[in-house]
């Protein structure tokens, strides 16, 4: 078996230009990246280094000026972007900052949207399942804004693991929440990632928590510098 | 599907689309109502009028009509009635009066009712059939002049007759009004018994018929080829012009309003959904993440809002038929008779336009809601929806066009409004955008901006917002607009139609006064205290030729042409022309020239252009003249009009009469009696009656026009919410960060104030504006009223702007103050 099909997810050559008035903005040059089944891959740098240009890219929610995205062995900017979120709903889980929780539905119904999106029967009993593993089984029929930033963001880990992705992508969980909450919100990432055997790859300026992933990746001025 | 319905569940609980379905309800039931209603109202119309008739069809013959034309209306299973009319004199004791002597069957009038009263000045009500044999209905002027009391004998050539009942209302009253002496009714089968009716008699002969409309033209068909000379035909149409006038208008007032209703309506649905794409662009962004595809999205919203649209259109209707139906059980005692009910169309009506208004307003922007980037959930300012809302929404416009213009019946009128709104648009929002700038950089605004941290920051928000409040204050400037339209400019629109028949029009004519006579007539009037009237002089001339053309009555198919050309003209002289004409083609006569000013409508029926010849035999001689002008007439002034007019150097030869139309109060029936006495060659007609029909009519299409108004009304104001509650999110947003850093309660409801003080002045001004512009233009160009600007309309315009504003943000401080800024913040991030 070669390396390109035992990885998960694989970055080479990426490279993401911008416009700024009328000079070339470079947020990320020449960036190579191999993550393998099971790793959890921290990518931490100062604000502004790329961090989150780089999760984005790696999940092909942006397109990159140059290079290419491997992700569960399919060229990510080979395939159109239906083609792109299609791969994401089958592989891909996301945790971000702010949550993204649909202030319309109710903690149980964001968890049953990913599944209900897959076109899963057992959405709702599959939902209840994991926010009773997340602690909130009786919190399923809560708003987002009747719930804790703590509890919001646990919905959000839920929600990420009920389609049993390959890849979770984290951009800053903590980033929102005081220690206390980031800490029992991290504690649960990392539990249930262990259980699922999902490959993590996390973007943070938390040295703490980058401290906890297996390897880190450090970037600056959108280079990779360690 | 299933998810669709589920999404639709879960933004329905949120309240994500309740405003947007109350806007799609109030729209198909607005359009549902006002087209049910109008739908029942036209019919209610056309039969009502035919109660000016007194039947649906009137055959009028100067001879006895054979056997085989009244069995034929027997035979086609239609009703049939049958009246003689002739002129005689009734008598009691010393006193003798001319009377216009109507002998009808048991069963007439078919349409109508005549209303008749026990005594005078009695309370009148509708007769249900003819007078008995042996007794006659009589005016209360025919009493008065022969102090008849009720119950008294009257004499009616060889028989004497008991006076039954006081006669206040005759359907047929003024289809002629020079035949009109004072009205006495009486039994069909009494007139042998008076032998009045003698060979030679000046006699009408009158059938009556009434059924379905279809077996009523096939019959007016069939009788129309089987006429003889001196027999006719009226219908509505060729009957009572000016009742059919009032019709048309109505009928454009509820085009209209129906016009106003679907577009204001589309309006707040673009309103409601632009609202509702912003506030899903984070969940289309996430969803987009979870691998939704473009197509599932856009799938999943259009099937969310087709669910929604088939609720809502369904609900609309059923509120729009419910909403009708106690609008017809109101106007039902107005109208005086029960309303026809309603078809089916104008559901299947209201359910099309739901669904184009659907898809024409809210599927555009669902469209750019499946466009949304999934980076969106990383970086939030990627992926706002496009603003170019025109190009976005060309498609609905263009539909609901379609849609209006087959609605209103009337492409002129369609084009006119839908031209019009779409133009407003433009204007609007880019007056709005230059005048909120202007007002945020006005000098005055940077010195009260230098003492007041509120105010400078309200201000400047208006700079900061240009577009977003440009594009909010045309839209509330619309919504306005319209709501000032349909008060206002309404009102003035109804006055202005009231006046076209008013309450003091003419009541009576004056004809056959001597040319030596008019001074000392004129002396009568003052001396009792009555308006002098204007007496214009009538020359009688038959037409002769046309361009050299010899013109006899086979040159023509239609049978109004053969009726004209058949009798006699009424020719006037004057040097100028009438107050109440328009001359709509040429111009009018120098003095003296060898020329004639005609009225359009008869020109278009003989044929008649501008440089014709035209050639009368007036008093054994021939009078040729070149037609210069054409006029358009008030047929429901009730004053006098003329078809042909000359200058009265051509004219004033001639032997002539002179007739005036004028207005009589009540109370000066002896005056007028004495006015007969004294020049007793005058023949005085009471066309009061024919008036108060008129009038009534005018008066209960301005009632149901009223009621359909409050529809469009309705759909305005959601307008104006849909408006307001667009910018709510951001401004909430706003204010949060504002209290966060700092800012007292007092300095972040002072900037809103602010703002909202100069978006309203600017909606107002702009309403004002378009309201009395649009006005101005229906008026001259749709309803061909004179109508004044109404000065209350500009006051009212920028106070209503700025108090709907003030109101607004007063109640959207207090959303703002109550809520937790960190709150506030942490949903909106």
């Amino acid at each position: 078996m070669n390396r390109q099909t035992s990885n998960v997810l694989a970055a080479r050559g990426i490279g993401k230009t911008v416009k700024s008035g009328d000079r070339d903005l470079v947020i990320l040059r020449d960036i190579g990246l191999e993550v393998m089944p099971g790793e959890a891959v921290a990518i931490v740098g100062a604000s502004g280094s790329g961090k989150s240009t780089l999760l984005a890219l790696l999940a092909g929610l942006d397109t990159p000026s140059t290079g290419s995205v491997e992700l569960d062995g399919a060229s990510l900017f080979e395939l159109d972007e239906d083609a792109r979120a299609e791969l994401r709903g089958r592989a891909v889980g996301f945790v971000f900052q702010t949550f993204q929780l649909l202030p319309s539905l109710t903690a149980l119904e964001n968890v049953m949207l990913p599944l209900e999106l897959a076109g899963r029967d057992d959405a709702e009993a599959a939902a209840r399942e994991i926010l009773a593993r997340v602690g909130l089984a009786e919190r399923t029929h809560h708003y987002p804004k009747h719930l804790s930033g703590g509890e919001q963001q646990r919905v959000a880990l839920a929600r990420a693991f009920a389609v049993r992705p390959k890849l979770l992508l984290a951009d800053e969980p903590t980033g929102s929440l005081d220690a206390e909450a980031g800490d029992a919100v991290i504690a649960l990432l990392f539990q249930m990632n262990r259980e699922a055997g999902t490959t993590l790859v996390l973007v943070t300026h938390d040295e703490h928590l980058a401290q906890r992933c297996t390897r880190i990746v450090r970037l600056a001025a959108g280079r990779i510098v360690a | 599907m299933r998810q669709a319905l589920r999404m639709l569940a879960r933004d329905w609980r949120a309240g994500e689309v309740r405003v947007l379905a109350a806007a799609l309800v109030v729209a198909v039931a607005s359009i549902t109502s006002v087209a049910f209603f109008a739908d029942r109202v036209s019919r209610a119309l056309v039969r009502d009028a035919h109660q000016l008739l007194g039947a649906d069809l009137v055959l009028v013959s100067d001879h006895r009509w054979k056997r085989e034309m009244a069995d034929e209306i027997a035979r086609r299973g239609l009703q049939r009635a049958e009246a003689v009319n002739f002129i005689s004199m009734a008598r009691a004791g010393e006193s003798s009066l001319l009377a216009g002597v109507k002998a009808v069957s048991q069963n007439y009038p078919l349409r109508g009712r005549l209303r008749i009263a026990p005594a005078p000045n009695a309370p009148d009500a509708p007769a249900q059939q003819g007078p008995a044999r042996g007794t006659v209905w009589l005016e209360e002027r025919l009493v008065t002049a022969l102090g008849l009391p009720m119950g008294a004998s009257l004499r009616l050539g060889t028989a004497e007759f008991k006076v039954a009942a006081i006669l206040t209302l005759e359907p047929e009253r003024g289809t002629n009004f020079f035949n009109i002496a004072p009205r006495l009714v009486m039994h069909q089968d009494d007139v042998p018994a008076t032998g009045l009716v003698q060979t030679g008699s000046r006699v009408w002969f009158y059938l009556y018929a009434a059924g379905e409309p279809a077996a009523v033209a096939a019959f007016d068909a069939w009788a129309r080829a089987r006429l003889e000379r001196g027999q006719r035909v009226d219908n509505l149409e060729s009957g009572r012009p000016e009742v059919r006038a009032s019709i048309d208008r109505a009928q454009r007032f509820l085009g209209l309003t129906a016009l106003l209703a679907a577009i204001l309506a589309g309006v707040a649905i673009a309103l409601g959904t632009r609202r509702y794409v912003e506030r899903h662009l984070d969940g289309c962004a996430v969803m987009r993440c979870f691998g939704a595809t473009q197509r599932q999205l856009l799938s999943l919203y259009a099937a969310e809002f087709l669910l929604l649209g088939l609720a809502a259109c369904a609900l609309g209707c059923a509120i729009g038929y419910a909403a009708q139906n106690a609008i017809g059980a109101a106007l039902g005692t107005m109208l005086r008779a029960a309303l026809p009910p309603a078809s089916p169309l104008p559901a299947l009506q209201g359910i099309l336009v739901g669904v184009v208004l659907l898809l024409g307003f809210a599927l555009p922007p669902l469209v750019q809601l499946k466009n949304v980037p999934a980076v969106r959930v990383i970086r939030r300012e990627a992926g706002a929806p496009s603003t170019s809302a025109l190009a976005v929404y060309a498609a609905g416009i263009a539909a609901l066009g379609g849609l209006l213009v087959w609605q209103a019946g009337d492409v002129k009128l369609g084009l006119t409004v839908i031209g019009g709104f779409g133009a407003a648009v433009l204007v609007f929002a880019a007056v709005a955008w230059a005048a909120l700038r202007l007002v945020s950089a006005a000098p005055v605004a940077r010195r009260l901006g230098a003492r007041s941290l509120a105010l400078r920051y309200g201000l400047a928000n208006l700079r900061r917002h240009a577009k977003g409040n440009a594009v909010q204050v045309a839209s509330l400037a619309l919504g306005l607009t319209a709501v000032l339209l349909l008060t206002f400019t309404r009102n003035d629109l109804v006055d202005a139609w009231r006046r076209s028949a008013p309450p003091d029009a003419p009541n009576r004519f004056l004809l056959g006064v001597q040319p030596e006579q008019a001074a000392e007539v004129s002396r009568f009037f003052a001396a009792r205290g009555i308006a002098a009237p204007e007496l214009s002089p009538m020359v009688r001339g038959r037409l002769i030729a046309v361009n050299g053309k010899p013109v006899t009555e086979a040159d023509f198919g239609e049978e109004r042409a053969k009726r004209l050309v058949e009798r006699e003209f009424n020719l006037s002289y004057a040097e100028r022309p009438p107050a109440h004409n328009q001359i709509v083609a040429g111009s009018w006569f120098a003095p003296g020239a060898r020329e004639l000013s005609v009225e359009e409508g008869i020109a278009g029926t003989l044929g008649w252009k501008l440089g014709d010849e035209l050639e009368f035999a007036v008093g054994g001689q021939r009078l040729g003249a070149r037609v210069t002008s054409l006029r358009k007439l008030r047929w429901d002034s009730m004053k006098i009009n003329f078809f042909v007019i000359a200058p009265s150097a051509l004219l004033a030869d001639f032997p002539a009469s002179f007739v005036s139309a004028f207005r009589a109060e009540d109370g000066q029936e002896a005056a007028l009696n004495e006015l007969i006495k004294r020049f007793p060659n005058l023949t005085l007609v009471d066309v009061g009656a024919a008036v108060k029909q008129a009038q009534g009519v005018i008066d209960q299409l301005i009632n149901a026009v009223q009621f359909v108004f409050l529809f469009a009304l309705g759909a305005g104001l959601l307008v104006l919410y849909s408006a307001l509650v667009a910018t709510e999110d951001e401004r909430r947003r706003e204010a949060a960060v504002m209290r966060v850093y700092g800012a007292s309660r007092g300095q972040v409801t002072g900037s809103q104030r602010a703002e909202f003080l100069a978006m309203g002045l600017v909606a107002g001004v702009l309403a004002t504006l378009g309201a009395a512009l649009i006005g101005q233009l229906l008026a001259r160009r749709v309803f061909e009223l004179d109508l004044p600007p109404s000065p209350g309309l500009w006051i009212a315009g920028p106070i209503a702007g700025v108090a709907l504003l003030s109101l607004n943000a007063w109640l959207s401080a207090r959303k703002v103050l109550s809520a937790s800024p960190a709150l506030t913040l942490r949903d909106s991030v």
